[in-house]
């Protein structure tokens, strides 16, 4: 029980991350029908991005608070993260956009490539940490009994952090005319363009919210492994993708659910199974889900029409 | 940083691309500025911190938005002007343009056939094993793999990011076949691709209602399960180290070592590894070949014409009476089968083979030179190998740039930096493949004596290949 309950803890810290890049898949899914393939890479940059803010406040600037370091290096990240993505988006997507099926994909396949050795070559093949900080745990067992069930304060910073910007996120897409715009581009594009939505417009802001929530990941990555490194993007981006066709691609709150999902199977197979096949179990999940569960669990079924 | 072509301006706008230039320096400075302006390296203590590269951010950002300005000034305009001209130019155009294309490929194969001897007499015995190896052999490898995955994704139109599945169980077949029973490559070669050709049947049967995308990605994850396993099944797979001391192919049964057996003795030669690389290479070539003949074949087959009425439009397929299961699963087993092939020669060539030869990275690449290349195209498949592979092989030679940019410079490092940009590139420049154009396989009202029919059929030859795919 104790063990079932600690790994809980730790699988919904890991599923808020995967919820977090699932996603930018999922809205870039929705609104270009694209595999943002590169989406992982992002994520990996914005970890690096995050790595440089953290040294530059803690070892130039000398800030001790960690509340307000963690806040300067969220906005940070999220701020270069969303400059690349806008920019990705505009060099590789679209000039590609009303092109044949692949293209794009392939070009994201190329984009994908080119930043991970982009990140190789600029800072290096080794994996970098950074100095152990905030380790406090709650313990929540009595001391009495043999195992010890933890809460770090890290994962508490994780998920609060996650909460705050889902909905964030979500009063934006749901409440705001850009919101409305967006899922209008969803819907119908050449509509949307009819009655004045700018879809250019709408699809950039896309990628770049779809790449500040990616930075947030980054960051809490960071935070709580305490190391990142310039292969770090593939493997989480495409448990993520998973987790968003798990959800449902297309719908956001599925993508969460399946965030969390794939977090806590994860988590749960290492502790139960074996961990040297837990990306087997992540990926057995994703094909699993695509044959018999095309739509996901929150999605809606793909008609096909002649 | 703009791509769409601003409105064609007949004359140069200085003042409008000093301002483009200015304002892509200033994104292109934020884009550079955490993971060049900053470098994060380890100090004595092991402690990570930051050291500043100022000098180098301002050049890079320098470098892009001269060479915006010089877009803007020059490329653009005559990009302008070259497209109103195309389009006058198809209005009246009714002749095909490609009119050198027929003397490419006899070329091209003329070439393949005497390249070794051109690096022999050029590089002499012991340059020569580098030229035909790294280049000769490794390009043909992927020539072949991309001839072989262009059956799957440039014929029957399903996007396999996972072939390099295959080409890992051709090689593990042969090297543990090999090993545990002494068979002879020459044995192996067909067990292996029949092997393969039944995991593609395998690995196909769950993903037949796929399409696109969906396809795409559950591919990638059988491929990327494939490769744990290799990994992780450590008492026959020996795990990450991998199987070596695997059994070379035999010049139909003289080895070729420097025993009185060998091939270099039996006729009567001086001993030298050139000679095992020279037979590989025909070796390789043999079987490339052998793929572009049979997928010629195969396209004009009802198979073939299956697999591309398939990628066209699978619903009119059905309603056609075609069963789509049988022609994908055929589909899948002979792109299987030839990566089977290509990984047991891959296997023997080598002598060692890891997990990390079969990752990710490499059905991109694959995946990469079918669709630069054009999909359904075997020459711009080729080509696309040559370009991207060819390419890639020869940042290794550069040590000139040593010389200009230092002696801690390695080009090698940037190798597959600029083979995605290349991918990029590539698609931005040419979205259809380098080679856009194919030969439809079927003529309405075309039969071999008319000529006139073939041709107005080739006038409208692009709007056959625009249709959808995947």
């Amino acid at each position: 029980m104790e063990v079932f309950v600690q790994q809980l803890i730790n699988g919904i810290t890991l599923g808020s991350i995967y919820g977090l890049i699932a996603i930018g898949y999922t809205m870039v899914f929705g609104i270009i029908g694209m595999v943002n393939f590169a989406h992982g890479d992002v994520f990996m940059v914005s970890a690096f991005i995050a790595l440089i803010a953290l040294l530059l406040l803690t070892t130039w600037l000398g800030i001790g608070s960690f509340v307000i370091a963690l806040f300067i290096v969220l906005v940070v990240a999220m701020f270069f993260t969303s400059l690349l993505n806008w920019a990705i988006e505009r060099v590789a997507y679209r000039p590609l956009r009303g092109s044949f099926r692949l293209a794009p994909l392939i070009s994201a396949i190329g984009m994908s490539i080119f930043l991970s050795n982009f990140v190789q070559v600029a800072q290096g093949p080794r994996v970098k940490s950074i100095p152990p900080f905030f380790n406090e745990v709650i313990v929540l067992t009595p001391a009495s009994s043999g195992y010890e069930v933890a809460v770090s304060y890290k994962q508490i910073v994780v998920w609060l952090v996650t909460a705050a910007l889902l909905f964030v996120f979500w009063f934006l897409v749901s409440k705001t005319a850009l919101g409305r715009a967006q899922r209008a581009c969803e819907q119908d594009q050449k509509m949307a363009a009819l009655l004045g939505i700018d879809v250019d417009r709408t699809i950039s802001i896309t990628f770049v919210i779809a790449a500040a929530l990616a930075a947030v990941a980054g960051t809490m990555y960071l935070m709580y492994y305490g190391v990142v490194s310039f292969a770090d993007g593939f493997v989480p981006g495409v448990k993520a993708f998973t987790a968003a066709v798990l959800g449902g691609i297309g719908s956001l709150p599925g993508a969460v659910i399946g965030g969390l999902l794939i977090g806590l199977i994860e988590t749960m197979w290492s502790a139960y199974f074996s961990i040297d096949y837990k990306d087997v179990a992540a990926f057995s999940i994703l094909a699993i889900t695509m044959i018999f569960l095309p739509q996901g669990i929150l999605g809606r079924p793909d008609v096909e029409k002649v | 940083m703009a791509l769409e072509a601003s409105a064609p301006a007949s004359r140069v706008d200085i003042i409008g691309a000093l301002r483009q230039a200015a304002i892509t320096a200033l994104i292109t400075f934020g884009l550079l500025l955490p993971l060049i302006g900053f470098n994060t390296v380890q100090n004595i203590r092991n402690e990570i911190v930051l050291e500043t590269r100022w000098p180098l951010l301002a050049a890079l950002v320098a470098i892009i938005a001269a060479g915006r300005f010089l877009h803007a000034i020059l490329i653009a305009p005559w990009l302008a002007r070259r497209a109103q001209r195309q389009r006058r130019e198809d209005a009246v155009r009714t002749a095909p343009r490609a009119r050198g294309a027929r003397w490419v490929v006899p070329f091209a194969l003329g070439f393949a056939a005497v390249y070794p001897a051109l690096a022999l007499s050029l590089a002499g015995t012991q340059g020569a094993v580098k030229w035909v190896d790294n280049f000769g052999v490794q390009i043909l490898i992927y020539v072949m793999l991309g001839w072989g995955l262009n059956i799957v994704v440039g014929l029957a139109g399903l996007l396999d990011l996972g072939y390099v599945a295959f080409y890992a169980v051709g090689a593990y077949s042969y090297a543990l076949l090999a090993n545990s029973f002494g068979l002879s490559f020459w044995i192996l070669l067909p067990v292996a691709g029949c092997l393969a050709a039944f995991w593609g049947i395998l690995l196909g049967f769950p993903v037949l209602r796929l399409r696109g995308d969906y396809l795409a990605i559950v591919t990638l994850a059988f491929g990327e399960i494939i490769r744990l396993i290799l990994i992780n099944w450590v008492p026959v797979t020996n795990g990450y180290a991998g199987i070596s001391s695997i059994p070379r192919p035999t010049f139909f049964g003289i080895p070729f070592n420097a025993s009185d057996e060998g091939f270099a003795a039996r006729f009567g030669l001086e001993f030298s590894p050139v000679y095992r690389t020279v037979f590989l290479y025909y070796l390789i070539l043999a079987l490339a070949l052998v793929t572009a003949a049979l997928t010629v074949r195969l396209r004009r087959l009802p198979i073939g014409r299956a697999w591309e009425a398939l990628r066209e439009d699978e619903i009119a397929c059905r309603s056609l009476g075609i069963n789509t299961t049988n022609t994908k699963l055929t589909a899948f087993a002979m792109g299987a089968m030839f990566a089977g092939f290509a990984g047991s020669f891959f296997a023997a060539r080598q002598g060692f083979i890891s997990p990390e030869s079969f990752t990710f990275m490499e059905s991109a690449v694959i995946v990469a030179i079918v669709v630069l290349g054009g999909m359904g195209s075997l020459l711009g498949v080729a080509i696309a190998a040559v370009i991207m592979i060819g390419g890639t092989e020869i940042m290794r030679e550069l040590d000139f740039l040593k010389a200009v940019f230092g002696s801690d410079f390695d080009p090698t490092q940037y190798r597959m930096l600029l083979f995605g940009f290349g991918m990029v590139l590539i698609m931005v420049w040419r979205p259809r493949g380098l080679i856009a154009t194919r030969e439809p396989s079927t003529l309405l009202n075309a039969s071999r004596s008319s000529r006139r029919h073939e041709e107005k059929a080739q006038s409208t030859r692009p709007s056959l290949v625009r249709g959808r795919h995947g």
